[in-house]
This record gives C-alpha cells, sequence and structure tokens, in this order.
C-alpha cells in the first residue's frame, strides 16, 4: 500500500514539476509572469488531440512539431507583446503589474479563439493507457512518460544553464539584468530566448498532459494555477526547485488521500505550499529575501 | 479635483444614485448592484493592495466568506447579526493572513494570497460534504435587489471615505513611508507591522460585507459559485485599471471595465473572450498608468509626490 | 434604451415595488408582430461550459432551426411566427445569470426565457422567471426539492428528477443481482464534493440500506481531482463487488482509465455524469461495454432516434444519452403548449402544467410539475447505452452482469 502510493505521488508531482518548469523560466528569467501559460498548453492538448484523432499518429511525434511551434509561439508574444513593455518598463515592479494586465488579456484572446475554433465540450482521448509493473505496482504508461520526460527535460535544461555559455548568460540575466549588458550580454535576446523556451515546455507539458487528462477550452486557468504554485514553493526561476515542489506536492496529494481522508487532498496542497512559504518566503530554493 | 465643488458635486451623485431604484428598471437596477459591488471591491482592495504594493488575489476568500455566512445564518439570526458576524469571521481571517505580509513579499505574496483563497474554498467544501453531508445552501432573504442596492451603495461611500481619512491620517503617512522605503519607516518608529495588519484586516472586512451583502441574489450558494476565483482577478484588473494608489482611482477602472463587460457579453456572446482579450491588451499599451493617470496628463493635476498609479511603486524590492 | 427607461419609470414611479412584472402588457396579438423573440443566458466560458455545451446549448440551437424552418411557431390561429433569438453568455458567474436574465425580462422584453445550465443557476434564476412571469423549463438540474420549489415559484418544472430517483433504481439494480447471486450485497461508493454528487449519495446512503445493499466504503473528493489511484485500491480492497461514483466528466472519464491501469475489475461499475457522452463510447469502445450510469435511452424510440440524426447533422455532434433528449423535449413542450395557448404566458404555464405532450422522448405529462416518467439507470450494452430502469417500463433492457473485465489494448 505504501508503496503504490509513493510511485502514484511521484508519478503525479512528475506532471506538476513539468508544467511549472516552463514557467519558472519564464518568469524567472524574462521577469514576465505569463498568465496565458495555460492557455498556451491547452492550445498544444488541441493540437494533440487533433493529430491522434483526426491523422491518427501518435501525439508523442507531435511533440516534434508542436514543441517547436510553441517556441515560434512564445518568441512572438515576447517580441510583439511583451517587449514594448519590458522597454517601457522603470523597474521590475513595473514590469510586473504591466505583463500580468497584457497576459491577462492574451489569456483571453488564445480562450476565446479556441472556444470559437473547438468550442466549450469536453476533450479527452486515450493513448497508452496500458499499465507497466515499477516496484511491484501497475502505473499507466502515459503518466510514466510525463515523469520521465519531466526528468529528461529537467535534466536536459539544468545541463543547458550550467554547462553551455548561452546557460550562464541566461542565469546572468536572471541574477542581474541591468549588470549582464556590462559583460557583453544581450539582456533582450536572453530574455526572449527564454520566453520562448518557456513556450516550448508549455506546449510539450500540454501535449502530455492531454494523453490521460480530460480538458476544455476553458480548464488553462487551472493549470497556470498550479503551475504558478510549483514555481513560487521551489523558489522563482529554480528548476531544480519546481522538480522538487511538484514531486511533494504530488506525494502530499497521494498520501492524504490513502491515509487521511480523499475530501481533503486540494486542502492538504495548499495547507503545505502555506507553510511552506512561511517558513522560507521565497521558495524552498529561493535566495532568502529581507 | 478641487474641494470646493468636490464636496458638492460629490453629495449630488450620491442623492441622484440613491434615488436610482425609483426611476430605474430592474435591469438598470442590477447592473447598479453590480456596479456598486464592484466599485466597492476594488476600493477596498486598494486601500490595502495599492498603498502597500502588496498585490492580492485573496478578494474571493473575503467575499465567499461574507456570501457562505449569510448562507448559514440568514435563517438563524435576524440579519444585521448576520452582518456583524460575517464581518467578525472576515476580521478573524484577515488578522491570519495580515500575519503573512509580514514575511512575504512581491509575487510570493501574490500566490500566496491565491492559494489561500483556494485553501478557504476547499476548506468549506470539505466541511459541508464531510461534516454536514450537505453541499448547497438555500438563501430565502425577502429583501428585493433595491434594498441590496442601498447597502451596498452605503458601503461604497464608506469606503471612499475611510479611504479619503485613511490618506490624512498618520496611518496614511506611515504607509507613504513605508512604501517608499520600509528600513527608514522602522528606524523613524513607524510601527510597520501593526499599519499592515490594519490596513489588511480593514479591507478585508469591507470585501466579507460585499459578499454578504450581494449573496441573497443568487438564492443558492455553494463553494464553486461564491468562491469563483474571477472575482479576484477582476478586482484587481479593475483597481489597477483606474490607478490604485489614487481615491477615485478603483472606481474610475471599475465603472468603465464592468459596462465594457457587460456590453461585450451581450453583443458578442460567441466572441466576447477574443475581443476582451484584446481591449486588455491595447489598454495596457494606450493607458500605462491608469485611468487616473490619463486624467492626470490631460489636466496637469498630478501632484509631484504622487508616483505613478498603475505601476505599484514598492512592490518586491 | 431611452424609451424603455422612460417607460419603466413611469411605471415605478411611487411604487416602493419594483417586483411587479413587466409581464402582461407586452402580451401582443399575431396581428402586429413579425417574430416570437426568446431569450436565453447560457455558460459559454468559463467552468460550466463543458457541461452547457453538451447538455443545452446545441439543444436549444436545434430547436430553434427546427422551428425556423418550419415557418416559425405556431399560434392557435394557426398562423405562424419565426424565432427571433437574444443569447447572453453568463460565464459560469451567478451574478452574470442573474443580471441576464433581468435583462431579457425587461429590456429586451423576450416573450419566453429558456434556461440556464447547472442546477444551481436554476436556482438562481427561479425567483426572476417568476417574479417576471415566465415559465421556467429546468432541465439541466437534479434536485430532491422539487416539490418544495414547484410550490414556492408555481411556474417552475423540473425535469430531470431528483437524486432519489436516480438511487433507488440503482439500489433495485444492485439487490436484484445481489438476490441472483450475481454480485455480493456490498458497494462501494465515492462522489464528487459539488451538490451534484452530494445529493446523490445523500440519496444512496438510504436507497441501500432499505434495498439490503451494505455500504463498505464511503467517500468524498474534491471536483478536479485527476489522480484515483487511492481511492481504487481502497475501493478493490473494501471486498465490495460493486463500484458507484457520483462523479463529473473529466473524473468519470480518469475513473475509467485508472480502474483499466490498476486493473479492477468490479462486477458492477457505475459511473456518473460523462458515461453518457457519446465520445465516451467512441474512446472506450470494447471496454464500456457493462458500464452503467444515470439516463439511458430507448433504441426502439422512432421519435427519438430521429431527434439523433438531427442533432447529429446540425451541431456536429451526437447528443448525450441521458439529458438531452429531455431538453429537447422540453422545448417541444413549450412549442406546443404556445401552438395551444398562444403567447400568453400565464395560459402557456397552465398548459404545461396539465397538458399532455408527444416528444422525442416519448409521450409527457408532468405530475406537480414534474417529469416522473424518466431513465433513470443506463447500460452500455453492444456499443449503445440502453435504459435499464425502470425495468417495467416500455422499451427498458435487462441489465447485463456482472460486468465482463477490461480488455488489453
Amino acid at each position: 500500500m505504501l508503496m503504490a502510493t509513493l510511485v502514484g505521488g511521484l508519478v503525479l508531482g512528475g506532471t506538476y514539476a513539468l508544467v511549472a518548469m516552463g514557467l519558472t523560466i519564464q518568469y524567472g528569467i524574462a521577469r514576465t509572469m505569463n498568465l496565458a501559460y495555460g492557455e498556451t498548453m491547452i492550445a498544444a492538448s488541441f493540437a494533440a488531440y487533433l493529430i491522434h484523432n483526426t491523422l491518427g499518429v501518435s501525439p508523442v511525434l507531435g511533440l516534434a512539431i508542436i514543441a517547436p511551434a510553441g517556441f515560434v509561439f512564445g518568441w512572438l508574444v515576447y517580441g510583439i507583446l511583451l517587449r514594448p513593455l519590458v522597454a517601457r518598463s522603470k523597474n521590475i515592479a513595473s514590469l510586473e503589474i504591466n505583463s500580468i494586465l497584457a497576459t491577462f488579456g492574451l489569456l483571453f484572446v488564445i480562450q476565446g479563439v479556441m472556444l470559437v475554433v473547438f468550442g466549450g465540450n469536453y476533450i479527452s482521448y486515450n493513448y497508452l493507457n496500458f499499465g507497466i509493473e515499477v516496484l511491484g505496482v501497475r502505473v499507466a504508461a502515459n503518466r510514466l512518460l510525463v515523469l520521465f520526460l519531466a526528468f529528461v527535460i529537467g535534466g536536459g535544461l539544468f545541463l543547458l544553464l550550467t554547462r553551455t555559455r548561452w546557460g550562464t548568460a541566461l542565469r546572468a540575466v536572471a541574477v542581474n539584468p541591468a549588470a549582464a549588458p556590462l559583460v557583453g550580454i544581450d539582456a533582450n535576446r536572453a530574455a526572449r530566448f527564454a520566453f520562448a523556451l518557456g513556450g516550448a515546455l508549455a506546449a510539450s507539458g500540454g501535449v502530455v498532459v492531454s494523453m490521460y487528462q480530460t480538458f476544455t477550452a476553458s480548464s488553462g486557468v487551472v493549470f497556470t494555477m498550479k503551475a504558478l504554485i510549483v514555481v513560487i514553493m521551489g523558489g522563482v526561476g529554480n528548476l531544480a526547485g519546481a522538480l522538487c515542489a511538484g514531486l511533494i506536492l504530488g506525494l502530499s496529494e497521494t498520501l492524504v488521500a490513502t491515509y487521511i481522508s480523499p475530501g481533503l487532498t486540494m486542502a492538504a496542497v495548499y495547507i503545505i505550499f502555506l507553510g511552506i512559504l512561511l517558513w522560507r518566503p521565497s521558495g524552498l530554493f529561493g535566495k532568502v529575501g529581507k | 479635483m478641487k474641494l470646493t465643488y468636490g464636496i458638492p458635486a460629490a453629495l449630488a451623485a450620491l442623492v441622484v444614485l440613491a434615488c436610482a431604484p425609483l426611476f430605474v428598471g430592474p435591469y438598470w437596477l442590477g447592473l447598479l448592484i453590480g456596479l456598486a459591488g464592484y466599485v466597492t471591491l476594488a476600493s477596498a482592495w486598494a486601500l490595502f493592495s495599492g498603498r502597500t504594493g502588496y498585490v492580492s488575489l485573496a478578494t474571493v476568500a473575503f467575499f465567499g466568506i461574507g456570501a457562505y455566512t449569510v448562507a448559514v445564518l440568514s435563517e438563524a439570526m435576524p440579519y444585521p447579526v448576520v452582518l456583524l458576524v460575517a464581518a467578525g469571521i472576515g476580521l478573524g481571517v484577515a488578522l491570519l493572513v495580515g500575519l503573512a505580509t509580514l514575511r512575504l513579499e512581491g509575487v510570493y505574496f501574490v500566490v500566496f494570497s491565491f492559494g489561500l483563497a483556494e485553501l478557504v474554498r476547499q476548506l468549506v467544501t470539505w466541511y459541508e460534504t464531510s461534516i454536514n453531508g450537505t453541499l448547497g445552501r438555500y438563501i430565502f432573504l425577502d429583501f428585493g435587489p433595491e434594498h441590496i442596492y442601498w447597502q451596498l451603495l452605503a458601503l461604497a461611500v464608506v469606503t471612499l471615505l475611510l479611504t479619503w481619512w485613511i490618506g490624512r491620517s498618520r496611518l496614511g503617512l506611515a504607509l507613504k513611508v513605508i512604501a517608499d522605503d520600509e528600513t527608514v519607516a522602522s528606524h523613524i518608529g513607524i510601527n510597520i507591522a501593526w499599519t499592515k495588519i490594519t490596513l489588511f484586516a480593514v479591507s478585508a472586512v469591507i470585501m466579507t460585507l460585499v459578499g454578504a451583502i450581494q449573496s441573497p441574489r443568487w438564492t443558492y450558494v455553494e463553494p464553486a459559485i461564491v468562491f469563483n476565483p474571477t472575482v479576484s482577478f477582476m478586482t484587481l484588473i479593475m483597481a489597477l485599471f483606474g490607478g490604485a494608489g489614487r481615491l477615485w482611482g478603483p472606481a474610475l477602472g471599475a465603472i468603465p471595465l464592468f459596462l465594457l463587460f457587460e456590453w461585450l457579453s451581450a453583443n458578442f456572446p460567441d466572441h466576447y473572450s477574443i475581443l476582451l482579450g484584446l481591449l486588455f491588451i491595447i489598454i495596457v499599451f494606450l493607458l500605462p498608468r491608469g485611468v487616473v493617470g490619463l486624467f492626470d496628463d490631460r489636466f496637469g493635476t498630478r501632484r509631484a509626490e504622487v508616483q505613478p498609479a498603475a505601476s505599484g511603486e514598492g512592490a518586491g524590492k | 434604451m431611452m424609451t424603455a427607461t422612460r417607460r419603466h419609470a413611469l411605471r415605478y414611479f411611487g411604487a416602493s415595488a419594483i417586483v411587479f412584472a413587466t409581464a402582461a402588457p407586452f402580451a401582443a396579438t399575431a396581428q402586429d408582430r413579425t417574430s416570437v423573440k426568446i431569450g436565453y443566458a447560457i455558460s459559454k466560458t468559463g467552468g460550466n461550459a463543458g457541461g452547457a455545451g453538451i447538455t443545452t446549448l446545441p439543444n436549444y440551437q436545434l430547436w430553434i432551426k427546427d422551428v425556423n424552418d418550419a415557418g416559425g411557431l405556431e399560434l392557435p390561429d394557426g398562423t405562424r411566427l419565426p424565432i427571433e433569438v437574444i443569447e447572453y453568455d453568463d460565464r459560469s458567474s451567478a451574478e452574470e445569470v442573474v443580471r441576464s436574465i433581468e435583462r431579457l425580462a425587461t429590456q429586451d422584453e423576450v416573450d419566453f426565457m429558456l434556461p440556464p445550465w447547472g442546477t444551481g443557476f436554476n436556482l438562481a434564476v427561479a425567483p426572476l422567471f417568476d417574479r417576471f412571469g415566465y415559465p421556467q423549463l429546468a432541465v439541466s438540474a437534479v434536485t430532491d426539492k422539487a416539490p418544495e420549489f414547484v410550490k414556492r415559484w408555481d411556474k417552475s418544472f423540473w425535469l430531470l428528477g431528483g437524486g432519489h430517483d436516480y438511487t433507488d433504481a440503482l439500489a433495485k439494480v444492485l439487490s436484484t443481482a445481489s438476490s441472483e447471486g450475481t454480485i455480493n450485497s456490498k458497494v462501494a461508493m465515492i462522489s464528487v464534493a459539488d451538490g451534484f454528487g452530494i445529493d446523490l449519495v445523500t440519496a444512496a446512503r438510504p436507497a441501500m440500506k432499505d434495498a439490503g445493499i451494505e455500504v463498505v466504503y464511503d467517500v468524498t473528493y474534491p471536483a478536479g481531482t485527476t489522480d484515483f489511484t487511492s481511492i481504487l485500491n481502497d475501493a478493490a480492497a473494501s471486498g465490495a463487488d460493486s463500484f458507484v461514483a457520483f462523479s463529473y466528466p473529466p473524473e468519470t472519464f480518469a475513473l475509467t482509465q485508472q480502474a483499466q491501469i490498476a486493473n479492477f475489475n468490479p462486477k458492477v461499475l457505475y459511473l456518473g455524469v460523462g458515461t453518457g457522452f457519446p465520445m465516451y463510447g467512441a474512446n472506450n469502445g470494447a471496454n464500456a461495454e457493462g458500464i452503467m450510469s444515470l439516463g439511458g435511452i430507448d433504441y426502439s424510440n422512432e421519435e427519438n432516434m430521429a431527434y439523433r440524426k438531427r442533432h447529429e447533422e446540425l451541431t456536429g455532434q451526437a447528443p448525450d444519452l441521458w439529458g438531452s433528449v429531455i431538453t429537447y423535449s422540453s422545448l417541444q413542450m413549450l412549442q406546443e403548449a404556445i401552438k395551444r395557448r398562444g403567447l400568453d404566458r400565464d395560459a402557456v404555464s397552465d398548459e404545461l402544467s396539465n397538458g399532455t405532450f408527444q416528444t422525442a422522448s416519448g409521450e409527457i405529462k408532468l405530475e406537480d410539475n414534474q417529469l416522473r416518467t424518466l431513465w433513470l439507470t443506463g447500460q452500455w450494452q453492444d456499443g449503445e447505452y440502453v435504459a435499464v430502469a425502470p425495468a417495467d417500463r416500455e422499451g427498458a433492457k435487462a441489465p447485463k452482469l456482472p460486468k465482463a473485465a477490461w480488455q488489453g489494448q
């Protein structure tokens, strides 16, 4: 029983972590809180659904098109919508507010387009829905895939950020956007790249989540909020933090469901989130402020 | 706006607004109720967030607590007592959350406040289903929409007066210093903790009362209805749009936006979201400092010491 | 706009009671009008859009098209008037739906209003329909309090039954199968922490007890739960042969998938809203076989089958197999009542209460403003979601139990 609960929790946490990683990069490096993140995911979910149901192609193969499309989308959104705001804002606080308002608008635009194109109905399809034995526990193959992707993408990004020149530049921008140009880093390009990367991650998240979770054109907000909670709990801009926070939330959800009451799973998630924030006000891996 | 003709003008407007239910049809009255509700919510939100830079998404937590208290108690005690109890519960929760403002800042506080609202909703749901064994509750209070409107209007006036008064009191002065620099504030002997918590509590109690007063309009109340996070976002957007740092800012944001939402949803039910989103983006680009900023620029009344309204100076340093 | 306001101003001036209806003065004869205005507010966006988009909105659209294609609504004198539609999006907000209804009744002065989607919203607007004198044909609302509501709002009609109707029928199916020795007499129940789930599970507890079925597992989960591993493990360990979930569509789909993963094979599998969606049968194929839920239809009813075909042609999707046909039937009742009694709302309400109607779901005669002849339990059999209870109603099929084990994919 305990083993089943632990494995279940890790697998669930993998989803949370995967969904949150793109947002933490966008917020940590590009300094924009992207409220349209979940809508980007859902758009990718619709794309995966179409690819699976009308073309009969595996959504995993679909990733090869959808993830780059997410990258291009992020690149365009940053260049057209956010870049002027960044240039205009005098400080981080005003950029934060402007980006909230602008991406809030973007959220409605994407959602509205999806409503017009696809309607408001529940969408769900079956893919890779068979069990695999892991440590004596049967786990859905599609969920294992998510956990696997969370680790691969998390690890890959970690290497990218710590082992490459690009990554070092991105991190420099994250730490101090004002000083980065002094050492020859194009902060604008770095931020744009980071935002686009976040878009690609959102699209990938949307594809894999659609394999086992029912969605509607309006359900993006739920993902944005879950992702935001994971990002904040882990510490803004911190990949390892997002991974840890995601796994902690997944584990606590299944543990509470098994040992306390399924009715309290969501409440437990929020209690743990609020508790951790009060204990560490900048998240698990965040710099200690004040 | 100069005080000399400002006060009579405001009084005249108030008299007209108070008499409105005698002249307008139910639809316009409904519109006025919605307007009064959001003007009050946005003003109450700005009372704390506009002055301290702490952007809160907990609005609906208090709004919902108010509505739910009425649903639970409306048949057990007289209505004024119910309102008092609701305000008391709101105050209690607000004091707890207010403590969080001492530790958190910037985006951490934003998401914390959102998490809090969801937690309250989850706990109410859990309590109702697992302990009480019911979920929805009915409110059969015997008063018409005009009574709801008058109560909301009164609350809006009280909120604006409070905002005005606080702006001029020692508390307001202390807030200005805190928003500029917390270290300086504590050095000159301002009790930062007390100031922030008081303000948060006042703002939260007002939000609780808005929920309590509005709830009889829906007859049936369940957590998904009264803890709808849209309320928090709407309030925030309206206040920021109008200019959260100024007395009339939130109202100037709430009124045009509310009417705009109404007009869009009535005339473009299929493309509402797209148009709304595009308008938001246009607004951000064209009105970077909110409606108040526009007025200031146009009429040159901007006072030197006031920082740009919509940029929320002082947040997350 | 201005003229409307002034007219209201005159009427209300000096009168303290705003509650008086704006209804009667606008009733006009067929001669001086060119259309019948019908208005509704529905959740096109927000959390309720998924439900409204399958059970309610497509049927409103289909009916309006059917009527207008036939030349319009027929009046008692044999003339026909086309329907003019006024539609609002309530954005899944209680305040919005209330205001939209006020707007429809007093600004647009529509002749008839169709109800919004969902139990909560139908209750939110019920006092307004009543105050303005409109009949309310509430379909997407399952409530045991319907008799009370009819007393309070005498023009309200409740067409989808109450929680205990469905749970009594289910308990009967279980006790029959149990006395035949097909399954044991234990049931594991879960319910979504929402008005619907709680209403049903509260009714199910006494119903199971009366039917001699022991409830060995009974938990409630929050709406939006995506992982049911722990719940399914516990339910499997409880030793019950029957698993019942009063769930909403996202969880219904998730439970179906996760029960297969966990290799959880109860002999009776009963899931909530969403089981009767055509997509459910299409997605699950042979694995849908034997799964039970609320509703069901009689495939031998030709009217219903014709309706299903038209629905699919117009909207591109088949209607769901529970509430959709009732929604459409309620509109046919309205249409017929107008034909018999004209556009006078009081007369139409009276006709709806007392008349007998031929509809896509068979002959309907309301009892105390409620529809009592309903299909209460359905089961997927050979790719069709057939009605199995009440067993004594014409067109009912026998339930096939136990449900076969999951098949590999």
